[in-house]
């Protein structure tokens, strides 16, 4: 988050990780500049790539990390159940070939595929996934975006050696996706049991195309192919092993020295490129590669039990007043989109609400005028005496999180409302939420998975908005109770409604995460939930 | 002289014992707490359970009053131990075991580097009768002592790493790895040591007894090296000590820019997710290296100045 503004976060769990790390935690799946596949020749196996990262995140765990940063590396050691597809959001096979869910969504069977084997020689069974599931609640505070996954779980059985069933208190639709996610990531039996301080520092047993090899924490972590990997995901193109021979993830907290680095060819790829350094890796032999990290947008999380927030025709005059495209033209690397929902565009089940956020100063302007606030001597508007103020608190995670709201700041002072930035430090995210004391928050959430939704805005949790209970609450509790992909879709697209329209919240900018990749690099491509896949990625 | 050395040692002990209580109160008055920080914001979520949470704090002992918080973690200072990192689970003292040797090659270099081209510079200054020469040299201290270290090492590792690929931009391998930090480093400090000793470089050629011996006959380059520089290098000696703090403090911006593993990584790291004992780690651990540092300089100053003991001893006395 940044030690380095572009840097460090420390583990953040399924909201918050993505409320404060999601700019360092970069979500990416399939990029909107098109793919590097098929370019350049016939691929071929062999090479190390050399990845330049912002931080490290003290820990090799994947169960336990929350931070990209780690995860582009860790990833590649653990396979998981199932594999998203970052183009439809689609759950496929991966380490399960295939999967029955009962119709009220709390019990998810697994059928898991033979034959697959960790690194420490041992083979995959229902019961080293039982294990991975009994284990990971026991990570408590250190794995909370694992556990958050896992949360309200019942049960864990190994109905047969390749038969493993997960049955939970609650109906829990998002399952199958977190199946998909590095944090469930499966390891082997022995690795499961360790403790997690030991799970940390020394790593663990993955049965991913890739071995961790070497981890000096602050400066590296090596990965080596796995020899005879043969059950990757459904969605790669190549069957079988890896084709690079080993690939070296350095850390560099510098931005500007990973982006000299990447320019003079000391590493093949860097993460988090921001607007400043994109001019300099133009024209050379590199490519940005970008996505949008899906869940929820950058925006002002309001305090709905404010008494200036209780009024919706205020919530909604923020919402007009605010002009997204300028912020993105001025603050945000080039293709970083303006938010058209709460959630990103590639957030499965996803409805594009852009005409419900176009900027309108005129509109925002009559809305304040009918609530009874008039212009006062210094522009801003007053009634009863008071003024039409607000703080918004933000966290130095990010380094386009000051411009951005500075340029906030004067678009709503444009229509008479005052706004006061005020900066915490990261550690007091959490106590700041937690204790409601705040008008409006800046943040975001990274989750392939319509249902952070519910954990962020549903009242029956932890209501962090103090939203009043509505017809949201139905549209959100429904839509973790179906399986039925068309239902789901459309009470998902019914709460974005909600959220909008209601101006609950104020969404803003989407997050992207950007890469910068050498163009001797290919199929270096992202995946659903925000990292990316290194199995197909070839050096030629 | 023992008694100029029990002070000495006193007065290090000392100032152990403020960093160390100075840094607990600082990070004890801090908003957040590190077991939050730890959880993330997931703690929030509901999703993890407060009774977990309050396990975690128990076993760092967050949990217990201040003072006894204090008391106890004092008395295991003493003997060495402080803690486990919150953000690794490590002992602290092996993290910092692990990363000395990077940060003390690092500051070793630097300072050896500082002093040579700090010392040759205000000695070449001081010595040349070139006018010109004398004042270009003059310009050049306040000149490296003002430039940031952050911008020097960018500077360095655009001119020498990016374009002509001559040294790695970062990393921990090796010599040549060594030499873009050192010479970062080294540039503020090298600053420093030539901006005092050329002052009393200056001072100490206006002395009468450079005149005596002019009159008795040494050479210009003899009055200048033995007399002068001999005379000269006591306060200088006094900033080397100080640089010991510089060195530290400096080794945090260029660690990060070389992505050098050390100390400074360590306490930048430390910092953002408020890893307390780590923290006071460093604290305890830089003011030891800083405290150690002034007390060889304050030891060698009486084998240089034998007055020195004499000054210092009289005054501890009542008069």
């Amino acid at each position: 988050m940044t030690a380095h503004p572009d840097s460090r976060t420390p583990r953040w769990a399924a909201l918050a990780a993505l409320v404060t790390g999601s700019l360092l935690l970069s979500a990416c799946s399939s990029s909107d500049t098109g793919t590097s596949s098929g370019e350049g020749g016939s691929p071929k196996s062999g090479g190390t790539l050399t990845f330049a990262v912002g931080s490290d995140a003290g820990c090799v765990d994947p169960q336990q990390v929350g931070s990209n940063d780690t995860i582009y590396s860790l990833r590649q050691v653990v396979d998981s159940l199932t594999d998203q597809d970052p183009k439809t959001g689609k759950i496929v096979p991966w380490l399960a070939k295939s999967w029955d869910i009962s119709p009220d969504t709390t019990t998810f069977t697994f059928h898991l595929r033979s034959g697959v084997t960790f690194s420490d020689g041992t083979p995959l069974t229902a019961q080293v996934v039982k294990d991975n599931f009994d284990a990971v609640p026991k990570l408590g505070a250190l794995g909370t975006l694992a556990q958050g996954y896992l949360s309200g779980v019942e049960s864990t059985t190994a109905v047969d050696p390749l038969t493993v069933r997960v049955k939970f208190k609650q109906p829990n639709a998002q399952f199958l996706q977190a199946t998909a996610t590095h944090s469930l990531g499966i390891e082997s039996s022995a690795s499961a049991r360790r403790s997690p301080q030991e799970k940390c520092s020394k790593g663990v047993v993955g049965s991913g195309p890739f071995v961790l090899n070497g981890y000096v924490q602050n400066q590296s972590i090596t990965l080596a192919k796995r020899a005879k990997y043969a059950w990757g995901s459904s969605l790669w193109t190549k069957q079988g092993e890896a084709y690079l021979d080993k690939l070296v993830f350095k850390v560099v907290p510098e931005a500007g020295v990973r982006t000299g680095s990447l320019q003079s060819g000391q590493v093949d790829a860097i993460g988090s490129v921001g607007r400043a350094n994109e001019a300099a890796l133009k024209g050379g032999a590199v490519n940005l590669r970008q996505r949008a990290n899906p869940g929820v947008v950058f925006n002002l999380g309001l305090n709905n039990s404010r008494p200036l927030f209780k009024d919706a025709k205020i919530r909604q005059a923020i919402l007009f007043a605010i002009d997204r495209q300028q912020i993105v033209d001025a603050v945000f690397p080039t293709g970083t989109e303006p938010a058209t929902s709460i959630l990103a565009h590639t957030t499965p089940d996803y409805a594009d609400l852009g005409s419900d956020l176009a900027f309108d100063a005129a509109k925002a302007k009559s809305l304040l005028d009918s609530a009874g606030w008039k212009a006062g001597s210094d522009g801003v508007r007053v009634k009863d005496g008071k003024k039409l103020s607000l703080t918004v608190k933000w966290f130095a995670n990010a380094a386009t999180n000051q411009p951005a709201l500075e340029l906030i700041q004067q678009q709503l002072k444009a229509v008479g409302v005052e706004v006061v930035l005020k900066q915490l430090q990261i550690a007091q995210f959490s106590p700041t939420l937690q204790s409601g004391d705040f008008d409006a928050v800046w943040g975001n959430v990274t989750r392939a998975d319509p249902d952070i939704l519910r954990s962020s805005y549903s009242t029956r949790l932890a209501n962090f908005y103090h939203l009043p209970a509505t017809a949201l609450d139905t549209a959100l509790t429904q839509q973790a109770a179906t399986t039925d992909t068309a239902k789901r879709k459309q009470l998902v697209t019914q709460a974005q409604q909600l959220i909008v329209q209601n101006a609950y919240v104020v969404p803003v900018v989407e997050l992207q995460t950007q890469l910068g990749v050498a163009k001797k690099v290919h199929n270096l491509d992202f995946e659903a939930s925000s990292r990316i896949q290194l199995h197909d990625t070839w050096i030629g | 002289m023992r008694l100029y050395v029990v002070k000495r040692l006193a007065q290090a002990l000392g100032v152990l014992w403020a960093a160390y209580t100075v840094s607990f109160l600082v990070l004890d008055y801090l908003p957040g707490d590190p077991v939050s920080a730890m959880a993330g914001a997931g703690a929030d979520t509901g999703q993890v359970d407060p009774a977990q949470l309050a396990a975690l704090r128990h076993e760092y002992g967050f949990d217990k009053p201040v003072l006894a918080q204090y008391a106890d973690c004092l008395g295991r200072a003493v003997r060495g131990d402080f803690g486990d990192s919150v953000s690794t689970g490590r002992p602290v003292t092996s993290t910092l075991a692990d990363a000395l040797p990077q940060t003390l090659q690092l500051t070793g270099a630097a300072l050896l580097l500082a002093v040579a081209l700090g010392g040759g510079l205000a000695v070449l200054a001081t010595y040349t009768t070139l006018r010109w020469l004398r004042q270009l040299l003059l310009s050049l201290p306040p000149l490296g002592v003002s430039v940031p270290t952050f911008w020097v090492g960018l500077v360095l590792v655009e001119l020498f790493s990016f374009r002509t690929r001559l040294f790695p931009a970062f990393g921990n391998d090796g010599l040549r790895g060594l030499v873009l930090p050192a010479v970062t480093l080294a540039i503020p400090t090298g600053a420093l040591v030539a901006q005092v000793l050329a002052k009393s470089l200056l001072t100490a050629l206006d002395q009468a007894y450079v005149e005596t011996a002019r009159a008795k006959g040494a050479g210009r380059l003899r009055i200048h090296l033995r007399h002068a520089l001999r005379n000269a290098s006591l306060p200088a000696l006094t900033v080397v000590g100080l640089l010991a703090g510089q060195l530290i403090a400096g080794s945090v911006v260029v660690e990060t820019v070389f992505s050098r593993d050390g100390l400074g990584r360590v306490t930048a790291a430390a910092v953002t997710v408020q890893d307390i004992p780590l923290v006071q780690g460093v604290v305890v651990f830089g003011a030891l290296i800083f405290v150690a540092a002034n007390l060889v300089v304050d030891l060698v100053y009486p084998l240089l100045d034998p007055r020195i003991v004499v000054a210092a001893t009289r005054k501890v006395r009542p008069a």
